[in-house]
């Protein structure tokens, strides 16, 4: 039985290559995206972090600021 | 109404979006890796090999279908000057150019035991690697040309460009002479693939769009974080 799935008839490299290079693409672009995310959020960060109070203030006056540091902090949740 | 497209608003949307596209995506494509490994039959004439078409078929409509959406998104930014499409845009392109590469590589391993060869220069296969060729242009553009607008203008023209080529690889089969069989499932007329085999190409095409959705709005994200950096250097 798990010999049939496996040379299904002799097709079974085909098939089975070709189902584990997409599996494989879709997992290194999905990390690939992720790091690049990732990366983003920790910049955003560190120069949120490093603004003087009143650049702080103004920054903080943005909803979408708001909104990102808020997205970062439920992601570490 | 036009509160609802207000940056922080969307933000709000993609960035808690993911998680629940993921979740769906891993649900709809373990049940189409099942149906189209396990539970469909095998053809007649092409046996077990017929399974490779349900991640090959997917992969050419998706990559199609989003090279359409950003050449479409691309104009409207090139008219309207809105940079909202050309960020969309940029955000499609990384899965739309996956799908391509999927496409061709796996087409390349099915027609190995239906044709023999693993490569022929026939009309849909030639166009197919030529549409890769503008994904390539278009997000190499956005790499090399750090002037956003002298980016947005480039990549425009690339997309508008290369979708002439998109009705091309649809008619080729009906055109020209290739090894390619013309379309078996059809919007405007009969389909004339079987239901036991529909239903799976049916299931890996939503899980593969999921996937696309999940790495577009990923990637929105990031771009998005981007530009508020900038903004967070020009304070």
């Amino acid at each position: 039985m798990i010999n049939e799935i496996i040379s299904m008839n002799g097709y079974g490299l085909y098939v089975w290559s070709a189902f584990s290079f997409t599996l494989i693409s879709f997992g290194s672009l999905f990390l690939i995206i992720k790091l690049q995310l990732l990366r983003e959020k920790r910049k955003f960060v560190y120069k949120f972090g490093s603004l003087d109070i009143e650049k702080s203030r103004i920054a903080k006056s943005q909803k979408i600021n708001k909104e990102i540091l808020v997205g970062i902090l439920e992601s570490k949740i | 109404m036009l509160k609802s497209f207000e940056p922080n608003k969307i933000f709000a949307i993609t960035s808690r979006a993911p998680k629940y596209v993921l979740f769906l995506f891993i649900i709809v494509l373990s049940i189409g890796l099942t149906e189209a490994l396990f539970l469909s039959p095998e053809d007649y004439k092409q046996s077990h090999s017929v399974r490779i078409m349900y991640v090959h078929v997917p992969s050419a409509w998706i990559s199609l279908g989003i090279f359409s959406l950003i050449a479409f998104l691309s104009l409207v930014s090139f008219i309207f000057k809105n940079k909202n499409f050309s960020l969309i845009s940029k955000s499609l392109a990384p899965s739309g150019f996956l799908f391509n590469i999927i496409a061709l590589v796996t087409g390349a391993i099915w027609g190995k035991p239906t044709w023999g060869t693993w490569w022929a220069w026939d009309a849909r296969i030639t166009s197919m690697l030529i549409l890769a060729l503008f994904y390539s242009m278009y997000l190499l553009s956005w790499k090399i040309f750090r002037n956003e607008k002298q980016a947005t203008k480039i990549t425009s023209i690339i997309a508008i460009l290369g979708v002439i080529n998109v009705p091309i690889i649809k008619f080729s089969v009906d055109w020209w002479s290739t090894l390619h069989q013309t379309s078996s499932v059809k919007i405007l007329s009969t389909t004339s693939i079987h239901i036991s085999m529909l239903i799976p190409l049916a299931i890996m095409t939503a899980a593969f769009t999921l996937f696309s959705i999940l790495i577009f709005l990923m990637k929105y994200n990031t771009e998005l974080i981007k530009i508020k950096n900038k903004g967070l250097d020009r304070l």
